[in-house]
């Protein structure tokens, strides 16, 4: 065998492309994967940017990843280890704040503070999500079937979704078409009055896509935000040691342990078919690999529009790659800060800090962030979902000193009258200046600012339009319309080619689950194929 | 009447936010001070923590015949146990069944402190006969502090560099402030760690330096709750949950050998680490025991079946419960799903988050000791007994190289490492 021949290659080592290599290397497959970069990750990495502080550069959280993958390519033994974050923060803009933490009569005391009436709303909201997560989980985790075809096991794989939609009692499925259609503020209301306790909810139903709190769609986002798990707790989020960046490290020792070959600093320029069929790549320096499969973990417009020849597609899908939204919305702002901030009225405390600091002080406080967004400017007052990781996780800066990383929304690829280049320091400052805000003091500690704007995310991970999920959250580009009709089999026209990235179900985040699936779609088709 | 609180009490009471406490020994000890003891769990596998050991009974024992005295007791040769060194080891009654287990420490030839979790000063001078030693209960002189987890060593090396280059289960005198200490590299979490052993008035200027030493590498107290999942995790049998003390037992099922106890590791294959020349309590039942195989159980980590566990709780419309917490009864084992025949039980089962799998302490029938033999875990789901696959394995389920390693704390594996130094760290 030619030493540039494999059974499957990867284009792309972010966390699906990774999954998607090992769960293929697992099955006994050749497999090469090829990332542009000089390191893996995607959009899941932490880089020491200054030095001895370590900065997760874009993504930085995890809940969504699927629990059996952890299980089924044995991430503990490579070092796999999700940190708790024992709280999370909100502060008000009237100085006060509401906290919660692991303590479920701790909590019902915080929120006792602002409503006593949403102290036992906060327990059925907690009971009737999980409900709903529990009936969507099924959907979420398998394949979404192809509805417009004719194959009698596709029409199997159809009756299969009826039958797990077919036993919820009617609250529940009538509550999880709420969710998928509905917008946050409408959710929330049912069930609280206290403005904070609304919008440290609300602002999970924002990220990453470009709705307001009170817009139709972000009661979906907020759903997605709520289907993962740390250690069996529906909807809490957890820091990977090291960061993002330190699980994909996890992810790149396991799929060497199990035998995928990976390649940095290789940038794929095309696709290589012959009669419709992919059967390799080739790199921007003209070095040819050849597979008879080919998956991409690119986002939908570099799978089908930049590696592969639109000519070689159907039209109608064309076009629906052509539709198919990103107008990314989200930013960062990473801090390498000389101590921690202090909040006046928790002053000389600290554990507030171990979590998300969600700087989400009111509904309208969202909602007018999005309007600022929606005429085509980022947000003078942003939404910000700080996390000092260095708190939970001390290698994450050296004693004493801390990083944290600001998730910014809204911040539109699109500036309407500028552009981003020229914007960042401004957007830094404004960022900063909430920051201040809240944290009278903040800017004396700021040791170094990264400013990470939608074009950054472009141009770095390759994401387009800075898009965080390879494409917005939006109903009509979810399941089994994600990333197009007909399509959301992780199969392509093209025979032989693959998709395993965010951009096809269940999305974006890390949740493994593109590149998993995917896995399972090619293997089956290799059994079938003989 | 009020219970007695450590030396260490009055500085950890003001940290703990619960309110939180049980009775040890007859003292106050804090179950957990944060809200969250899986918080506090996580600082001993990821940064460190200090718990309050004071508690446990403390005996120093002195004179020429200290040595012998106590190779004539403890199952383990003692004698091996050289001065600097500590070592853990159980004792035996003439039958060979366990009374308890302790760790010796040697400062010098004849000066040795042992610790217990339960009085034993009575038994221990009934033993003294015409021997030259002399027995004095210390547990109120001094407090202990356990200082366990990654960052352990760096913490504590900052007032005593002595720390450096302790070896594991090695203990040395040093200083803290002004205040003599000794620090021995022990514990109970299965992780890198130190036990500081101070004279009780000096024990809160010595907390409080640690703390202050502590401070930006994620120190934080930690209490019984999470001991607990460490200890699990680190295979450590512990006594009234694992076992309880022979002396104490109504019936031989209720009294184990130190190698149905997973202590055979103490006895050498075929008793060649018990030592020649050294007739001590117990010594003759347990070499008849490995020679005769007659032991009846084996102590061996479990790992549930992540699959089954999930599928039993969700088949029921039930969300999988995946809690830290151990459960405080025994669970039963059986030789197949349709449980007909009892091979075990488990006794500490746990969710563990560092391994992402439930996980048990377990005591087997012999022939299901091997590494890889599957028992079915008898579950309650749903008002129902239920069970669900298991495989053992051999203990502990979690042994981080840097439990015993001399290397320096590993950098966390993260993407782009820039090759520049870090910043002065000092403040």
């Amino acid at each position: 065998m030619p030493s540039n021949t494999y059974d499957a290659i990867v284009v792309g080592g972010g966390h699906n492309g990774l999954i998607n290599a090992s769960y293929l290397a697992k099955s006994g497959l050749s497999v090469l994967v090829l990332e542009r970069r000089a390191f893996v990750g995607g959009a899941a990495i932490t880089e020491e940017l200054h030095p001895g502080f370590s900065f997760t550069t874009f993504s930085y959280a995890l809940s969504l990843l699927r629990p059996e993958i952890i299980q089924e390519l044995n991430l503990v033994e490579h070092g796999f280890l999700p940190l708790l974050m024992p709280t999370s923060f909100s502060p008000m803009e009237n100085g006060d704040y509401l906290l919660y933490t692991e303590d479920e009569q701790f909590n019902d005391q915080e929120i006792g503070r602002h409503s006593k009436r949403d102290v036992d709303a906060y327990h059925r909201w907690s009971h009737d999500t999980q409900k709903i997560i529990q009936l969507a989980k099924p959907l979420f985790d398998a394949a979404p079937p192809d509805i417009f075809s004719d194959d009698p096991s596709d029409a199997a794989d159809v009756a299969w979704m009826l039958k797990q939609l077919g036993g919820a009692d009617r609250k529940t499925l009538h509550d999880l078409v709420r969710f998928l259609t509905g917008s946050a503020a409408d959710l929330l209301d049912d069930y609280f009055e206290s403005d904070i306790i609304k919008a440290s909810i609300a602002s999970s139903g924002i990220i990453g896509t470009k709705v307001g709190p009170m817009s139709q769609g972000s009661g979906l986002v907020l759903l997605y935000h709520m289907m993962g798990e740390q250690d069996g707790h529906h909807g809490v989020w957890g820091f990977h040691k090291g960061g993002n960046g330190g699980f994909t490290q996890v992810m790149q020792r396991a799929a060497q342990a199990f035998g995928a070959t990976i390649r940095v600093d290789s940038h794929v320029d095309h696709v290589i078919t012959k009669d419709g069929r992919a059967i390799g790549v080739a790199l921007d320096d003209g070095t040819e690999f050849s597979a008879p499969i080919v998956v991409s973990a690119l986002d939908p417009r570099r799978t089908f529009t930049q590696i592969v020849d639109p000519a070689e597609l159907p039209s109608d899908f064309n076009d629906a790659i052509a539709r198919y939204r990103f107008q990314g919305t989200s930013a960062k702002v990473n801090f390498a800060l000389d101590d921690l901030p202090v909040y006046p009225a928790l002053k000389g405390r600290v554990d507030h800090y171990g979590g998300f600091i969600n700087i989400a002080p009111s509904m309208e406080y969202l909602e007018r962030a999005y309007d600022d967004a929606k005429y085509g400017w980022y947000s003078q007052r942003p939404y910000i979902d700080g996390a000092l990781q260095s708190v939970v996780d001390p290698d994450m800066a050296p004693p004493g000193k801390h990083v944290m990383s600001c998730f910014i929304q809204y911040a539109p690829y699109e500036l309407k009258g500028g552009d981003w280049d020229t914007e960042r320091q401004a957007f830094g400052d404004t960022v900063q200046a909430v920051l201040e805000s809240h944290f009278p003091g903040f800017g004396d500690l700021v040791l170094h600012r990264e400013v990470v704007t939608p074009v950054d995310i472009e141009r770095v991970a390759g994401l387009t339009e800075g898009n965080i999920f390879h494409g917005e959250f939006l109903a009509p580009q979810m399941y089994f319309m994600r990333p197009a009709p007909g399509y959301a089999r992780y199969n392509t026209p093209i025979a032989g080619y693959y998709q395993c990235g965010s951009g096809t179900h269940p999305g974006g985040c890390v949740t493994g689950g593109p590149g998993k699936l995917a896995a399972m779609r090619i293997l089956g088709d290799r059994a079938r194929q003989g | 009447m009020m219970m007695k609180t450590t030396p260490f009490h009055a500085r950890l009471n003001e940290l703990n936010q619960t309110g939180l406490y049980g009775h040890w020994a007859g003292h106050l000890s804090s179950l957990r001070y944060d809200m969250s003891a899986k918080h506090e769990y996580f600082a001993v596998r990821n940064s460190a923590g200090y718990f309050d050991t004071s508690p446990l009974y403390k005996y120093r024992i002195t004179g020429p015949d200290a040595e012998a005295f106590l190779a004539g007791i403890m199952t383990r040769d003692v004698r091996r146990c050289r001065p600097g060194q500590a070592m853990y080891t159980v004792w035996c009654d003439d039958a060979g069944y366990v009374l308890e287990d302790g760790v010796v420490f040697r400062h010098s030839d004849d000066d040795w402190l042992l610790t217990a979790a339960d009085p034993n000063l009575g038994y221990l001078e009934g033993l003294i006969g015409r021997r030259r030693v002399a027995i004095e209960d210390v547990s109120a002189d001094y407090g202990m502090l356990a200082v366990q987890g990654p960052r352990s060593r760096e913490i504590l090396a900052k007032l005593a560099p002595e720390v450096e280059d302790l070896a594991f289960f090695g203990l040395t005198p040093a200083k803290i402030g002004d205040a003599p200490v000794t620090i021995s590299r022990t514990g109970y979490t299965g992780d890198l760690g130190f036990e500081v052993t101070v004279e009780s008035d000096d024990a809160l200027g010595v907390l409080d330096k640690i703390i202050q030493a502590g401070d930006g590498h994620g120190l934080r107290p930690f209490g019984e709750d999470a001991l607990m999942m460490l200890r699990i995790e680190a295979g450590l049998s512990l006594i009234n949950v694992e076992f309880s003390s022979a002396r104490y037992a109504f019936t031989d099922a209720e009294r184990f050998t130190a190698k149905e106890l997973g202590f055979g590791w103490m006895l050498g294959k075929g008793g060649s680490s018990l030592g020649e020349d050294r007739p001590f309590i117990g010594r003759r039942a347990i070499e008849a025991e490995l020679r005769d195989g007659t032991s009846r159980w084996a102590t061996v980590g479990l790992w549930i079946d992540w699959q089954e566990y999930a599928r039993l709780h969700t088949d029921r419309g039930l969300i999988v419960p995946k809690d830290e917490t151990p459960l405080s009864w025994e669970s039963m084992l059986y030789d197949g799903p349709n449980r007909e025949r009892s091979v075990g039980y488990a006794t500490s089962l746990m969710y563990s988050p560092v391994l992402q799998r439930h996980i048990a302490i377990a005591r087997v029938l012999p022939e299901y000791a091997a590494k890889g033999s599957t028992v079915h875990v008898e579950l309650t789901v749903d008002h129902e007994y239920l069970s669900v696959p298991a495989t053992t394995d051999r203990l502990p389920l979690y042994n981080p190289p840097r439990k015993t390693s001399s290397t320096a704390r590993e950098l966390a594996a993260i993407s782009n490492r820039s090759s520049v130094e870090p910043v002065e760290t000092t403040r």
